[in-house]
C-alpha cells in the first residue's frame, strides 16, 4: 500500500512545528495546508507577498487583487500581512523562513533538487523555487518515487539541470521517507509506507542512502 | 508640479524610445499597469527589453506587446500560461533570461538603490550561476547579480494622492514597488486619484518621489487567472 498524495502530504506536515513560518510549492506540497496538526499555530508564506494565507474565499469573496503564488484566489485571515516581492524574498533568502515543501523532477543522494527545467521542452522558468531552496532553513521535497516511466527519481547525481545543489534535507515518496541530519551526512532511509519493504525501495532507487 | 496626466499616452509621452529598458510591475494578471501597457502598444516602440516577473498571458498584460513583435528581450522568473510568447521563444524570435524570482525583486531593488551588483546565493551551483562571479563569504558561495536600472518603470497602484504618494492593496503590491524604484523614471496608474492629506503618511507604500507622472486608469475590469473558491456550509 503505498501513499497516496494527501498521504504524502499528511506525512509532510508531521514536520511542522508550532510558531512555524512556511512556504508550500504547487502540488502535492499545496495539501499539506489540509494537514495542520489541530491547535497548532502554522503561517504559511505566499512568495507573491503574503504572510498568513487564508482558505480559499466564497464565491462572493474573491478578490483579484488577493492571490497566491499559484496566481489562485485566496482569502486572508486577521494576522495576514501584505509586502512587496523584494521583501518576500528578502524573508525568503535571509533564513526567516523555517520550512519549506517543494515538488521534485530528480533529487540527487547529495541533496541536489531538479524541478524547473526539461532541456528541449519548453521552459517556463524557476519561478521562486531557486530562492526558497537557497534561503529556506529546512528544505523538504514530496515526490513519487518513481517517474512515470518507471525511472527512479532518487538517484545518484541529477541528469536535468538543477535549481539548487546540496540542499534538500528530507524526501517523502510514495514509498517512503529518507533523512539527513546535514548537509555532509547521507540520506538515511527513516519510515516505509504500510507494507512497502526495505528491499522494494531498494530496488526502485539508485540513489546510495543508508538504511 | 502636475503630475497628473489625462491618459496613459500622454502620461507617456516623450519617454519611449525604441530599444529601451522597461521594469513592469506585476505578479501574474495582479497588479499589472494594463493602461500602460496598451498605450506602449498603440505608441508602436519596439525592441524592448522588459524585466517582469511574468509575460502576461495570451492577450493579457504583456502578452500584448508580445503579440505585436514589440519586445526583443524578457528577463523574468516564470512565462507559463502563454501561447504566443512560447512560440516565439521556440522559434528563436525572442531573448528571455530566466532570472529567480527573488533575485529579479533585489535587481530592481537594489538597481533603484544606486547598488550595481549583490551577492546571493540563490542559484549557486545551476546554469544562472553561468559566467557569473562567485565569492566565497563565511565558508559559503555566493554569486553576483547586476542591479536593474531601467529607462522606465511602469507601475499598478491603488491609491496615490496629486503629489503621487502611493499605496497599494493586498497581493497586486508584488513587483510593483521594486519596480518603481528601477526606473530612470517612473510612471504610475491608479485606481484613485486622492487629494493631497488623504492618505496616512505613515502607510505610504511608494513615496511621491518616485511616482513622477500619474494617470488615473479605472474603471478596472480585474482579470483572474485561476478562480479557486469554497462552498458555504449551512449553519
Amino acid at each position: 500500500m503505498v501513499w497516496d498524495r494527501n498521504q504524502m502530504a499528511a506525512r509532510a506536515a508531521m514536520e511542522l512545528k508550532d510558531g512555524y513560518y512556511v512556504n508550500l510549492g504547487i502540488g502535492i506540497p499545496t495539501l499539506v495546508a489540509n494537514n495542520i496538526p489541530e491547535g497548532m499555530t502554522v503561517t504559511l508564506q505566499s512568495e507573491n507577498g503574503m504572510l498568513g494565507i487564508g482558505p480559499f474565499p466564497y464565491t462572493d469573496e474573491v478578490d483579484a487583487d488577493l492571490i497566491n503564488a499559484g496566481k489562485q484566489t485566496i482569502s486572508e485571515l486577521p494576522s495576514s500581512s501584505y509586502f512587496s516581492s523584494s521583501d518576500s524574498f528578502a524573508m525568503i533568502r535571509g533564513g526567516h523562513i523555517d520550512l519549506t515543501v517543494l515538488g521534485a523532477m530528480e533529487i540527487s543522494e547529495g541533496g541536489d533538487i531538479a524541478n524547473w527545467m526539461i532541456p528541449g521542452k519548453m521552459i517556463k522558468g524557476m519561478g521562486g523555487a531557486m530562492d526558497l531552496v537557497a534561503g529556506v532553513k529546512r528544505i523538504i521535497v514530496v515526490m513519487e518515487h518513481s517517474s512515470k516511466n518507471g525511472d527512479p527519481k532518487f538517484i545518484p547525481e541529477c541528469t536535468l539541470p538543477l535549481t539548487g545543489k546540496n540542499v534538500v534535507d528530507m524526501i517523502i515518496t510514495d514509498l517512503a521517507v529518507f533523512q539527513r541530519p546535514d548537509h555532509d551526512s547521507p540520506f538515511k532511509l527513516i519510515e516505509l509506507a504500510p507494507g512497502v519493504t526495505a528491499e522494494e525501495v531498494r530496488s526502485k532507487t539508485t540513489a546510495n542512502y543508508v538504511e | 508640479m502636475q503630475k497628473i496626466y489625462s491618459d496613459a499616452a500622454s502620461a507617456l509621452d516623450g519617454l519611449l524610445f525604441d530599444g529601451m529598458t522597461i521594469a513592469a510591475g506585476g505578479f501574474g494578471l495582479c497588479g499589472i499597469p494594463e493602461r500602460l501597457i496598451d498605450a506602449i502598444q498603440a505608441s508602436g516602440v519596439k525592441d524592448l527589453t522588459i524585466a517582469s516577473n511574468n509575460a502576461g498571458i495570451d492577450n493579457e498584460g504583456l502578452g500584448k506587446l508580445l503579440r505585436t513583435r514589440q519586445v526583443k528581450k524578457m528577463i523574468s522568473s516564470y512565462v507559463g500560461e502563454n501561447k504566443e510568447f512560447e512560440r516565439q521563444y521556440l522559434a528563436g524570435e525572442l531573448e528571455v533570461e530566466f532570472c529567480p524570482q527573488g533575485t529579479l525583486a533585489e535587481r530592481m531593488r537594489a538597481g533603484g538603490a544606486g547598488i550595481p551588483g549583490f551577492y546571493t546565493k540563490t542559484g549557486v551551483g545551476t546554469l544562472v550561476a553561468e559566467g557569473k562571479e562567485v565569492k566565497n563569504f563565511d565558508g559559503e558561495d555566493y554569486i553576483l547579480e547586476r542591479g536593474i536600472r531601467a529607462d522606465l518603470s511602469i507601475i499598478k497602484g491603488w491609491k496615490a494622492d496629486e503629489s503621487g504618494n502611493l499605496i497599494f492593496r493586498k497581493t497586486a503590491r508584488n513587483f510593483n514597488q521594486p519596480a518603481a524604484t528601477s526606473g530612470k523614471i517612473c510612471v504610475a496608474e491608479v485606481e484613485e486619484i486622492v487629494p493631497v492629506g488623504s492618505l496616512d503618511p505613515d502607510s505610504i507604500h511608494v513615496p511621491s518621489i518616485y511616482v513622477k507622472r500619474l494617470v488615473l486608469g479605472a474603471p478596472y475590469d480585474k482579470k483572474i487567472e485561476f478562480m479557486t473558491t469554497r462552498e458555504r456550509t449551512a449553519a
